[in-house]
């Protein structure tokens, strides 16, 4: 492990695994924890730590990755691990990393660079702690990685719709019922894009699915070579929040990818590159129809054949009008329209 | 007299807001990390500290951040970290972070934090009410309340030595405009002075991958239970602290301070009791109440949280008659301090204490001699003290 001496603040060099194989054996977050059966969150975790190596430390704000994981004496982290509040994922990620610099800096701990993780669920890191996490993107002087595990829902207090919970979803805040079919008729943030262009100092931001375990690693990884603030989305398909067969998590996450409602990206120093089964999509693959990812969770069950097409046709606004297809919902208006507009 | 004592004790006097004094203290104190976000009247503190820094007397870090909130969630992080830390705030800033602050206490992280009284809305007002410090009362921090510049500059740097002594944050405590605005001259220690009082921060455990601990798992009733005796026990321990740390400073400096602060109160019969600056009006009262004949005295109650009940009978001694100027209001129950000082009484089996609530100066509202002078008469009226809720509201 070499250290980066070409930014501000040196950071470990974390080389990508070239494939399963080459993966670390080691783990860092290992037996202890309470999550659910087929929990693809838990499995970011993991993933995560291993990424990110023994010299790490974990921050977690309030959520189930929290209140599941961290149990007094029976906590699964083997790196340094803090909680913080709901909001201040960012907040305690800006803290840590000064205050191990200033200890760096004055010669009482060791001048090797230690990675700062803070997760947040997506109730704490697209509601809550947004503005937290909007803040702490912009200190380039420190090095932090936020990772957004988005498993679609309040899930730790028993699936309330958040800001990232898709239209239409069944939650105890949007049961579906006779007078109203659909109670959630909020299109879901879209984080990584709102992070990746409004946030000049931040020179990495990238998507994730626990499906494709390497990718995500190497994500990882990459987050944290290149330093100062970075931003990861992960998306993880939660079988009790999403209300499916727990065997199906690893499907489910490769759905959400080849329906093209979640592209996997990276956008470093402004410029974007999709990865896997999104790059593809990109190349002209054809995406596969929403219905078949939305009719296999119950929390869509009762979607009509109206809302199907609804949704559909919001995927495919993202795919075929964005200038960035699925990354950014920015159109160019169009010269001939504007031509007329003058006169 | 050592060099060093005396070298103290002839420091240049310089010109000082309360403001630009807590800078001056929070400077000389060496904090790594300080979270930094306006707010009026505590805005100065934080922008004299950024010239400090400039002008390289301040090493640390001034990390500007989106709200009050991520100010505390910054500091604690940064304390667990292992590094000693700063903040300021006031009013609505302190009500933002109010989780936070339970937080700190919790994790017992040792934070230094100077929060300026000022009204909370609505509606809105930039003046001096003490609402908003005494409203935490319950969130585990250790609360002094200055009378002026000297004294919070003083105070800030005992605060670091306390709460690094006990585990638990300290805020220091003082009025908006009546203090944060005012200029006195203070006399501002050398390095060498502070450095024989505040040792560099060595934390017991921190968060460092050479040895991982985890910090603020989710804990069952009993756990959670023994985390709060705890704390209890470190605020009992806090006032031994807070006496020791006053001391040392008065051998120092030639400046002591104690839990409380009695002015006349040898023979008094009658004695005025408040917190803050707003003493220091209750002090002239004293006087012209003396030169009329009546044997008056004021305790001022510098030390909060924990509270110096023991501390707070002892010196009040024979006075028969207690007469308490809160500058601040639990809607429905009247008088924070004067609720606290009641309780301490009748724990102290002080019962023929005959003791009368005032607002005094709610909002900001100036409070003159006279004034105070007209509650102490109205407290000697002969007969029982009238039910409370009739008491006039002075001024």
């Amino acid at each position: 492990m070499a250290d980066a001496t070409t930014f501000t603040n040196a950071t470990q060099i974390l080389e990508p695994f070239r494939g399963i194989k080459r993966v670390t054996i080691e783990e860092y977050f290992t037996s202890g924890h309470r999550t659910c059966q087929g929990c693809e969150s838990a499995l970011v975790m993991k993933l995560m730590v291993k990424a990110a190596g023994p010299r790490t430390i974990v921050l977690g704000s309030t959520g189930c990755m929290y209140v599941a994981n961290t149990t007094y004496y029976t906590t699964p982290w083997v790196v340094p691990w803090m909680h913080t509040q709901l909001g201040s994922s960012g907040s305690a990620a800006l803290g840590t990393a000064a205050g191990l610099k200033s200890l760096m800096r004055k010669g009482k701990m060791k001048a090797e660079p230690i990675n700062v993780i803070a997760f947040c669920g997506d109730g704490g890191g697209a509601d809550m702690g947004i503005g937290a996490i909007s803040a702490t993107l912009t200190h380039k002087e420190y090095n932090s990685l936020i990772l957004l595990y988005d498993n679609e829902s309040y899930a730790n207090t028993d699936i309330q719709l958040s800001g990232l919970t898709p239209y239409g979803a069944h939650t105890t805040f949007s049961p579906p019922g006779k007078v109203h079919r659909l109670i959630h008729r909020r299109w879901k943030k879209n984080m990584a894009g709102m992070m990746a262009a409004g946030h000049p100092e931040c020179r990495y931001v990238a998507t994730v699915c626990a499906s494709y375990a390497v990718e995500m690693m190497n994500k990882v990884r990459r987050a944290l070579t290149i330093g100062g603030p970075t931003f990861i989305h992960s998306l993880d398909p939660c079988p009790k929040g999403w209300d499916y067969d727990p065997m199906l998590s690893h499907e489910m996450g490769e759905l959400a990818i080849e329906t093209g409602l979640f592209p996997l990206y990276e956008v470093e120093d402004g410029v974007v590159k999709y990865y896997g089964k999104t790059k593809a999509l990109v190349d002209g693959r054809p995406r596969k129809p929403v219905r078949e990812y939305l009719l296999k969770q119950g929390r869509f069950a009762h979607f009509t054949e109206e809302d199907l097409a609804h949704f559909q046709s919001k995927v495919d606004e993202m795919w075929q009008q964005w200038e960035i297809p699925a990354v950014v919902p920015f159109r160019r208006v169009d010269a001939t329209k504007a031509a007329l507009d003058v006169k | 007299m050592s060099a060093l004592a005396a070298s103290a004790r002839t420091a240049t006097h310089t010109l000082l807001t309360g403001d630009h004094a807590v800078a001056h203290a929070a400077a000389l104190a060496r904090p790594a990390v300080i979270p930094v976000y306006p707010i009026t009247p505590q805005t100065p503190v934080l922008e004299k500290l950024a010239e400090l820094r400039e002008a390289g007397a301040l090493a640390g870090d001034l990390v500007p951040v989106e709200s009050e909130h991520s100010a505390m969630a910054t500091c604690i992080a940064a304390s667990l970290a292992g590094v000693r830390v700063f903040t300021a705030t006031a009013s609505q800033g302190l009500a933002l972070m109010h989780e936070m602050l339970h937080y700190a206490a919790g994790a017992r992280a040792p934070v230094v934090m100077v929060n300026v009284n000022r009204t909370l809305a609505a509606p809105w007002g930039f003046w001096a009410d003490q609402t908003d410090s005494l409203a935490q009362r319950d969130t585990g921090w250790i609360q002094l309340y200055c009378a002026s510049p000297q004294e919070e500059l003083d105070t800030v740097l005992q605060a670091y030595r306390v709460a690094e002594t006990v585990l638990l944050p300290v805020m220091v405590v003082f009025e908006a405009l009546y203090v944060s605005h005012a200029l006195e001259p203070v006399a501002v220690p050398g390095a060498d002075v502070v450095a024989r009082f505040l040792p560099p921060y060595e934390p017991a455990w921190r968060l460092d991958p050479a040895s991982p601990r985890g910090f603020g798992g989710t804990a069952t009733p009993a756990q959670w239970r023994a985390n709060r005796l705890a704390m209890q026990a470190a605020m009992d321990r806090a006032v031994a602290a807070v006496a020791d740390a006053g001391e040392r400073w008065g051998e120092l400096t030639g400046r002591g301070y104690g839990a409380v602060e009695g002015y006349r109160l040898d023979d008094a019969e009658l004695v005025l009791l408040a917190a803050g600056a707003i003493a220091g009006t209750a002090r002239t009262a004293v006087d012209r109440l003396r030169e009329a004949g009546v044997p008056a005295g004021l305790l001022r109650l510098r030390l909060f949280r924990p509270f110096p009940a023991a501390e707070l009978t002892s010196a009040l001694g024979m006075a028969h008659t207690v007469v308490v100027l809160d500058r601040n209001c639990s809607i429905g129950s009247g008088g924070i301090v004067a609720a606290e000082v009641r309780a301490a009484l009748h724990a102290h089996d002080e019962t023929d204490v005959r003791l009368f609530s005032f607002l005094a100066g709610l909002g900001g509202v100036d409070v003159s001699p006279e004034a105070v002078v007209g509650m102490a008469r109205y407290a000697l009226r002969p007969g029982p003290p009238p039910a409370e809720s009739l008491l006039p509201e002075a001024v």
